[in-house]
Order: C-alpha cells, then structure tokens, then sequence
C-alpha cells in the first residue's frame, strides 16, 4: 500500500524534470504540424488538425442525435458572444459544404437586445445593434432582431406547451432523409412550396404577433413549413430576394415587406417599454434573481419569435463549460429536478419548439481559440453581472468556484458535464397534487412542488406558501362557499379573480411556481413590474383550476350518494 | 540586463473593459536586470495598464482562471506559461472566457 514517507527503495538521483511541453513538441493528431492549443490535459493540437476536430465534433453532435430533420426550420439564438457566434460559423460552414456532408435544416438567426435590462445607453444600444447587423449581413441568414422589451407585447400563450407528437424513432429521420433526397431531385413542387412559406414570412414580421396567431398556428405548420427544399433557400444570400423578382408581389405582401423578407426588425422599443423593463430590473433585489430573470424573459421572447415564423428548433450555444457552470449553479437555486432539460442536447418542454444545444461539447478554450484562429467575429455586450465582483450573486460564486478548481484539476469541468450527459428526463409521475402535467409558470417545467412533503425544507417552504393563502384546491372543504351566502354558487362570485381566498395576485403566481422560480421570485417584491402575459397567464390559470374544481364537485356529488348531495 | 522589448499587449473577450476599452497595447517594456517573462510582464501590467478592479485580471502571480492568454497566437502551456522569456515584437493576447466579461450564449 503507499503511504505517506514510506520507502520505495533508492530514488532515482536528481531525476531530470519532464521536459515541459514546448514548441519543438508536435501536434498530437498529424505528427507534424507545429502545435497552437492544448485541448485536453497535454494534448497539443496543431491549427489544421484542431480545425477538423472542432467542426467534427459540432457536426458529430448534430449526427449523433438526429433530431433536426433535413429541410426543418431551425432558428440560431446568437447573443453575439463567442459561442453562439462559432455556432453560427459552423452552420454557416455546414451549409457551404459539398452535398454529401453538407447540413440540410434552413437555419434563421435572432438576436435579442438585452441593452435595457444592462443599463445600456439608447446610444450605445444602437451602436451595438448596428455592429450586429453588419455581422448578420454577411452571414446572409434571415434574421430576427427583437428588444427585451418586446417582452411586454408578448401574448399569454408562449407560456403554454403546445404538445408534440413525439419526434419519431431512428427510422423516422432516415425516411426523412430519403424524401428529402428525392425532394431535392424533383425541385417543381419543391419551389410552390418555397413561395408559400417565403409569403408567410412576409407577413408575419410587420405584425405583431397577437395571442391569437400564435395559438391559431397548430404546432405542425411549423413542420410542414420546414419541409421546403432547403438547396435554394441555404444560398449564402437571402433567399428572398430572387423570390420576389419571380414572383410579382402582391399588393398585400409590398406593403408588410421588411428590408428583406427574411429579416425582420422590430421597431425601437417605446421610451415607456424600456422604463418598464428598468423598472422590472431595478425592483429585483438581487443579481441572482436578476439574471434568472433576464434568462426567463429573454427564453420566452425567443420562443415566440420560433413560433411565430415557424421554426421547430432553437440552437443555444451553450458551451460545455458554460452547461457544468450552469448545471451547479442551478443545483444551488433549487432547479435540480430539471437539470436535465436546463443542460441537456435537447429540451422538449416546450412541445413543439424543441431547443438543442450543438455546443456542449466545446470548452469555452476551443471557442475562443477556434474564433482567434479562424476569425469568427464576435460582439462584446455588457452583461447583466459585467465587472461584478465575484461573489455578486450565485452565478458569478458558482463560475469562479469552477474555473478555479478546474485550473488546479484539469478534468473537474469535463466530468460535470458528462454528469449532465447522464441525466435522464424522466416524467414525474402523478405524486404532486394538481393535475398531472401542470407546468411552472415562469420556466414551464412539470411542476415539483409536493405540498405533502412537508418533512423536509422543502415542504417548509410549501407550508409557508399555504399558510399565506390556502393550498391548491382544499380538498377537506371543497364546498366552503367563497362568497356571502346571498350570490348564488352557480354564478361564482369570484369569477374574474378566483376564489376568494386566491385574490391576492402575489400568491396566485407564486402558487404555479416550481421550488427554483418560487425562490427566486422571494427578490421581487412586488409582482406588478412583471409583463402583463405573465400575470394574464396566472390568472387565466388559476381561473381554469378554479372552474376545475368546481366542476369536479359537481363530479363527486354526481358518482356518491345522496347524503352527500343534500350537504351541499 | 535585458534590453528594452517592444511588445504587443492585447486583450479581448471583454477583459479590454478592464483596460479603458482599449483592445491594443503597443507597449515598450524597459530594460531590467532579469530577463521579461509572462510573470513580470503581468506585474508590469497591473502597474501600468489596468484601470480597475485588479482581482477581476489577476489573481495570485497568473491571471484568474477563466482568462486564456495566447503567446505569438499560440497557446501558452505549449511555452511554459508564467516562465516564458519574451522576445522583442512578440505578441501577448488575454482572453477572457469569463460570463461577466461576456455573455453566456
């Protein structure tokens, strides 16, 4: 056994350091090339060689888990950053490459202004913006530029799911594949589809999109929209522009034309948005509330912005750096049982906008080396925490916890994240009250608030809620009328507000939180700032379980006997 | 005593917002009596260049983790890190990998 001091015979005399790993070493890969990086732990790779690792380690990501089908309208959430830029690079690669290894989806690009909620001058703001576009330009995607403030027009329904059918087993992607290869052989009918998609665009950008549209678009038009051939419409220049010159627009579409079709822009936040999107910021108490905030809002924007010009897919560019940060940072702030889908390829909670992450298995390292070395532009923003100190709030502690003891144990990062990897999305099952699937209001995560726990901190935590308002239906009581005797039942006295003992708002959002986001929400003192969807969204909730039960009584009073019917 | 180097200094990944904002540093390190290395040339910049908030840049004798620095466009644990000598019109770029230096996504 070793042990501390013991002997192991004559050590070797002054045995000469290992040579330190220096320019006369050769790269790893081709045994010649002249190293630049050392990815894993004393793994010098040369330019070329760490070139083709990176592009066929996204491009492996994507082929290994088949779940963007050729032809599918998938949108690129590019803050601008370096990951999200080499994400946009690496499409942009995959779509330039020869038929055989080329990507087949029809990628689009948003960006989300975030200025406002960073404190960003409206100069500073604009300078950005047009840094952006410059960028946007010669990547020739279209693109969707939306303020944070948008957030304040969004309609209640993107915090719903909109059920999917599953996404089809292995065979479904190969026979996809095979129409898609056909398709491409017999581009007639290919190129009617393409203008009845490309006239959608033009008209959906100009409008804002109301709750109606967005709940009249049936989670598979964005499918069978994606089905369009993608050859013509992946050229590196927009599509649209050769579109209209065949095709002679129509009064109706001139008049909702962007710039181009594909690009759409909305107008500049009022004065009155950006106030209220301060005002938000402002209110919350801490950095961490802060930015699970900015992340919640600027989630459901880009969800919306999916939904409305029918992509199927959102591409973070979560870094695998970035994800095992995310995954402790997360365990701290009570998301545990949603590790999964926070940090995992694909998250399907949203039903029919799945979003995957083809980054994750690229250290921050290999983006910012990839981008140095081949150039990809990047746009520094400020962010929320930029020049925080580091221990301003769980995600600035949680980073700098990782980056340090990574710096000492090289593989800390790379284990955590395959921790991740391991992670499955199991459905819980019916233990928490309230109906089954009943999602977090703020995240849409299957809720994990078990108001039965109530041994555990975790159950304290319930119990306080209730104690401040009564728990989700009362079951002991369930015909405790709500009102004066006098307002007939039937009627419902509440009915705009709920029950009665639910008309404090406050507790009526707190109420449809998971633990995390019930946590979180403790920093904001007041609800009011919130956009309006959100708190439409709970009322119409809460209202929906009210009427719920009500109509579960009446359930009950049906199936028993007649005792119990007299009672009431 | 080694003789004056002229070296370029530049930071990137938002670490620039520690430095004015100013991305490039062209900088003329004097002549001293130990040769110039990555561990001096760090001393040299808290002294000279950094505006602000030193721990965000530097911790102990290296920069804080989290922070890349590439040498002539090549990774620095292929030249020996904090001990590589550096030669005149040499090139020294610190990147910061860093969420508050950068956005996450």
């Amino acid at each position: 056994m070793c042990q501390v001091g013991e002997d192991y015979g004559d050590p070797a005399p002054e045995a000469p350091l290992p040579p330190r790993p220096g320019r006369e070493l050769k790269c790893v890969k081709c045994k010649e090339g002249l190293p630049t990086v050392v990815i894993r732990a004393g793994d010098a790779f040369c330019r070329d060689c760490f070139k083709a690792f990176y592009v066929h380690k996204f491009r492996a990501v994507l082929g290994k888990n088949r779940l963007i089908f050729p032809g599918e309208k998938v949108l690129l959430a590019w803050s601008g950053g370096p990951s999200s830029s080499s994400m946009v690079w690496q499409v942009l690669e995959g779509l330039s490459r020869d038929s055989a290894k080329r990507l087949r989806f029809v990628p689009g690009i948003v960006y989300v202004d975030e200025g406002a909620a960073c404190g960003q001058s409206l100069e500073d703001r604009t300078k950005t913006l047009a840094e952006m576009k410059l960028i946007l330009q010669t990547v020739g995607f279209p693109w969707h530029i939306v303020a944070l403030e948008e957030v304040f027009s969004l309609p209640p329904s993107v915090l719903r799911c909109f059920a999917q059918e599953p996404a089809g087993t292995k065979g479904a992607y190969k026979a996809a594949v095979d129409s898609f290869l056909q398709q491409q052989h017999a581009p007639a009918p290919g190129e009617e589809q393409l203008s009845q998609s490309g006239t959608q665009d033009l008209q959906s950008p100009a409008v804002l999109p109301t709750a109606a549209q967005t709940e009249a678009q049936p989670p598979t038009a964005a499918q069978t929209e994606a089905q369009p051939p993608t050859a013509a419409q992946t050229e590196a220049q927009p599509p649209t522009a050769a579109q209209t010159e065949a095709q002679p627009p129509t009064a109706a579409q001139t008049e909702a034309q962007p710039p181009t079709a594909a690009q759409t822009e909305a107008q500049p936040p009022t004065a009155a948005q950006t106030a209220a999107l301060f005002r938000l910021f402002d209110s919350v108490k801490t950095l961490t509330a802060k930015e699970e905030l900015l992340q919640t809002l600027r989630t459901h924007l880009i969800l919306h912005v999916a939904r409305t010009h029918g992509y199927s897919k959102v591409m973070m560019g979560d870094s695998c750096t970035r994800l095992a940060i995310k995954l402790m940072t997360n365990l701290a702030l009570g998301r545990g049982a949603f590790l999964a889908w926070d940090t995992g390829f694909s998250d399907e909670r949203h039903g029919d906008v799945v979003v995957v992450r083809p980054m994750r298995d690229h250290t921050l390292k290999e983006v910012a080396f990839y981008n140095r070395l081949f150039a990809v532009p990047s746009v520094f923003t400020p962010a929320i925490d930029t020049k925080a100190p580091e221990k301003a709030s769980i995600h600035r502690l949680m980073e700098a916890f990782m980056l340090r003891l990574q710096a000492q144990f090289p593989s800390v990062i790379s284990t955590v994240y395959r921790t991740s990897e391991k992670l499955v999305k199991a459905p819980r099952d019916g233990s928490a009250d309230g109906p089954p699937g009943t999602r977090c209001l703020l995240c849409t995560c299957t809720l994990d608030i078990d108001t039965a726990d109530s041994a555990t901190a975790f159950g304290a935590q319930t119990s306080h809620l209730s104690q401040t308002q009564p728990p989700t239906p009362p079951a002991e009581a369930p015909t405790t009328p709500c009102c004066s005797a006098a307002v007939g039942r039937a009627q419902g006295c509440c009915w705009g507000a709920g029950p009665c003992g639910r008309g404090d708002p406050r507790a009526r959002v707190i109420e449809q939180l998971c633990y995390g986001c019930r946590v979180n929400m403790k920093d904001l003192p007041s609800l009011d700032p919130l956009p309006p969807y959100i708190l439409t969204e709970a009322q119409l909730r809460s209202q929906r379980a009210w009427v719920l039960q009500e109509m579960q009584e009446y359930l009950v009073e049906d199936s028993d006997d007649e005792a119990q019917t007299g009672e009431s | 005593m080694a003789a004056p180097l002229s070296v370029e200094v530049e930071f990137g990944g938002g670490a620039e917002l520690l430095f004015d904002g100013v991305k490039k540093h062209q900088v003329t390190l004097p002549g001293q009596e130990e040769p110039w290395d990555i561990r001096n040339l760090l001393v040299w910049i808290k002294k000279n260049l950094l505006k602000e908030r030193p721990e965000l840049f530097i911790q102990g004798d290296s920069v804080r983790p989290g922070i890349l620095v590439l040498i002539n466009d090549a990774d620095w644990e292929l030249l020996g890190e904090l001990d590589y000598q550096l030669q005149d019109q040499d090139s020294v770029l610190f990147i910061s990998t860093l969420h508050g230096h950068q956005m996450g996504s």
